[in-house]
């Protein structure tokens, strides 16, 4: 099988880690080679920050360049924007809706563009935005949004439910674990 | 069974599995995971040290006493661990050493993008290369196996992509391994002049042995696909080399990067029309190449800034460019900011608002030089605050004494700034020094240091006491402020610059994102109150915007520091149990 990349994006702190984990563990569980790669350290603190998912027979290099990307999951609407180049023609994007002002929108150098997710169906991709962040308070916590996601993108990938649960058990604290299946499940719910 | 984990995670499980005993490393992004996750090996002794100098004479230490040991480091704190290891080069080991050094093509976390290949030339040691994470296990594996073989500090070069991407790794069980008995020998570990002569020639014996040894090693691979072109990699790099050509090109990937074999690379390149040297960073094997008369491309084509890539290989090689799609709007930048709750953010805006020159260090508050604070003048490397602050005064005087400061974190204090502290009492210069105490390592994702009182396993250890140690060191003017109040902090850095003497101003407030940290509720703005003045802007904090001219906070990012209701004249930012 061609190696499939897939781009997790967002906003340092945002749980990009966690996500990559799950989905890595997805394709491991399914006999998948994965490389995940993470940028750890200055990055993690409110700067825009990008995990890389690659899976296939044999994956080489861990990163995912220009027109590379199957799917990008963005946790926020101007990250989608931002990485739109990496996407592959005829790819995917999850987005959630939410909205972060970066420092130089803060400080009135800049402005954050409007109808972003309009543009990007504009330009004849499939784009999937919902409101992660709302849901992962009804799950019980905003730190939630990144599994809510994982629900969004579970649907848009070819994997049993089951694998997507396995993963979840893998990688998520025991006492986080019901709060995260119920953030998944309306994840889930929205496609 | 297959796991998925991070080169640095393989790294440490190899450690653990070739009978490692004494690690001692200094967190630096991206090497800090390899120590961590060590550490969590109840059979391998761990530690933080104070820095990597420290680091790497304790895993030598340990090696003269007989066991298998590891420093680890990014590529920078090899400079600061150059000493031993020039030296350890000539002493060489008694039970295996194997020093991790991690390079950060790109500068994704760092002040420069050095390439520690030069270290292991000059210092005469091995150097070898892993290019994913089932490599950086057994590699470090075989680094025990050589650096005993060969008696020689094996340093494994890792690189961000390595240490930062996950992959599958077969766990294997951990061999024991009974100490080598302790025996005293002077000739080979007290080097002083007449016992170093004596070792040079060794050295350069042991070195030509070792490029023998790469003549025909598991480590030093070719893959012949029966083309023309040729691709002499190692690294990363041959991972981007082999996605982006597949098996169109033959490869010679260079496990072992000093010392480099002479007679492969011939062989290999004799049987190519082409042959490409693809490397980051700096021409090291390209120059190998050359010198041994072997005609190859590299820098020419690739250039020496930053990361290569599968795409970058596909442009230069094959001539074939990506395919993309382009957002419209201008997208702006999203650059790291202090936290929200962070506790620098109020020391420099003091320091922002009263004009001081800063004399800043390494760590989260370089943030600080970022705007809308911009209070920072100057960053080199670990604890050069305090030394260049020094020098700045000497240079211009009184009046400058007046007008700056160094800032410096707790752990970059205790890594190198304490030194530059006893050359202002020493020397005299009235200079004002601020300890920005935040009671961990903050920028390498928290780790202890010896301020905290808890060591690398968390179990209680001994505290420095700063104070005291300042004190100690001959600054009679120490203070202590809560950088959560401005209008003291402000007034006590007023207080210092105006003093005849050197001072030292301990900031001290834990890092807002300490689990033990308790927070209080999020503020809110009263928009009825609120007139869009923009005041509580200028503090540069990501949780606070304006939307329709007012401001808005949002309540997933505030932690209640409360710094934005000093910057509020008007009472429109509130508790929410108000």
């Amino acid at each position: 099988m061609e190696t499939k990349s897939i781009m997790i994006v967002g906003v340092g702190g945002q749980g990009s880690l966690l996500a990559s984990r799950i989905i890595g563990n997805v394709l491991l569980n399914q006999g998948f080679d994965v490389k995940v790669s993470e940028v750890h350290g200055m990055s993690q603190r409110g700067g825009s920050v990008v995990t890389y998912v690659k899976y296939g027979d044999k994956v080489y290099s861990p990163v995912v360049e220009k027109g590379e990307a199957d799917i990008i999951i963005s946790f926020e609407q101007l990250e989608a924007a931002r990485y739109v180049q990496y996407l592959k023609k005829g790819g995917h994007i999850v987005t959630s809706t939410q909205q972060i002002d970066p420092m130089p929108v803060i400080t009135g150098a800049a402005v954050y563009p409007e109808n972003i997710i309009d543009k990007l169906n504009g330009l004849g991709i499939d784009v999937t935005a919902v409101d992660a962040l709302t849901l992962a308070e009804q799950a019980g916590t905003a730190k939630a949004s990144n599994v809510v996601l994982m629900g969004v993108v579970s649907k848009k990938m070819d994997f049993d439910e089951a694998v997507w649960q396995q993963a979840l058990e893998q990688c998520v604290p025991a006492k986080f674990l019901e709060l995260n299946k119920k953030a998944f499940a309306l994840g889930r719910e929205q496609v | 069974m297959k796991t998925l984990m991070l080169g640095n995670e393989a790294f440490a499980r190899g450690l653990y599995e070739a009978g490692c005993k004494v690690v001692s490393s200094y967190p630096g992004t991206p090497s800090t995971e390899i120590t961590e996750a060590v550490a969590k090996y109840d059979e391998v002794y761990a530690e933080w040290a104070p820095n990597e100098k420290v680091a790497m004479e304790v895993a030598l230490g340990a090696s003269i006493a007989g066991v298998r040991s590891f420093c680890g480091m990014k590529h920078v704190g090899l400079n600061v661990a150059a000493d031993p290891l020039y030296t350890a080069g000539y002493t060489g080991v008694t039970g295996g050493m194997v020093i991790a050094v991690a390079d950060d093509p790109g500068m994704h976390s760092s002040q420069n993008e050095q390439d520690s290949r030069h270290h292991a030339a000059a210092s005469k040691t091995m150097m070898i290369e892993p290019s994913d994470s089932a490599e950086c296990k057994e590699y470090t594996k075989m680094a025990f196996e050589l650096s005993e073989k060969f008696d020689v500090p094996v340093i494994v070069r890792m690189s961000t992509r390595v240490a930062h991407s996950q992959s599958a790794v077969e766990l294997c069980d951990r061999e024991e391994r009974e100490p080598i008995p302790y025996k005293k020998d002077a000739g080979k570990y007290v080097m002083m002049p007449g016992n170093a002569i004596r070792r040079h020639p060794i050295v350069e014996d042991r070195m030509q042995a070792i490029a023998e040894y790469g003549e025909n090693c598991p480590l030093n691979t070719v893959e012949d696909n029966g083309c023309e072109i040729g691709v002499i990699t190692a690294g990363i790099c041959y991972q981007y080399a082999k996605e982006a050509l597949g098996d169109k090109v033959n490869y010679l990937k260079l496990g072992i990067v000093n010392p480099m074999p002479v007679q492969i690379i011939k062989d290999f390149a004799a049987k190519c029309k082409k042959v490409y040297v693809i490397e980051e960073l700096d021409d090291i094997i390209e120059t190998h190449c050359k010198k041994n008369g072997v005609d190859v491309k590299g820098k020419e084509l690739f250039g020496w800034l930053g990361e290569i890539s599968q795409t970058k290989i596909r442009d230069k090689i094959l001539g074939i460019q990506p395919e993309f799609n382009t957002f419209e709007d201008n997208v702006p930048v999203r650059p790291p900011v202090m936290c929200a709750g962070c506790p620098h953010r109020g020391l420099f805006y003091c320091l922002s608002k009263l004009g001081v020159t800063v004399s800043g260090d390494i760590g989260c508050y370089t943030l600080g030089a970022t705007a809308p604070l911009c209070a920072m003048d100057s960053t080199i490397c670990m604890g050069a605050s305090i030394s260049a602050l020094h020098g700045f005064n000497k240079a211009l005087g009184a009046e400058a004494e007046k007008k700056s400061v160094a800032v410096i974190g707790d752990s970059t204090f205790m890594h190198s700034g304490m030194t530059g502290l006893v050359n202002i009492a020493y020397n005299a210069t009235n200079s004002t020094v601020i300890i920005l105490d935040n009671s961990i390592t903050g920028m390498t994702g928290h780790q202890q240091n010896p301020t905290t009182g808890k060591n690398l396993k968390g179990d209680p250890a001994a505290a420095v006491n700063l104070e005291e140690l300042c004190h100690a060191i001959g600054i009679k003017s120490v203070r202590v402020v809560d950088p959560y109040h401005m209008a003291e902090t402000e007034a006590v850095i007023k207080e210092e610059l105006a003093k005849e003497e050197p001072s030292v101003i301990i900031s001290r407030r834990p890092c807002a994102l300490l689990k033990y940290v308790k927070h209080k509720p999020a503020l809110h703005c009263d928009q009825d109150k609120c007139v869009g003045c923009k005041q509580c802007l200028k503090i540069g904090c990501p949780a606070i915007s304006i939307h329709n001219k007012k401001m808005v906070i949002d309540h997933t990012q505030c932690v209640g520091c409360g710094i934005c209701t000093e910057m509020c004249k008007l009472g429109a930012i509130k508790g929410n149990e108000e």
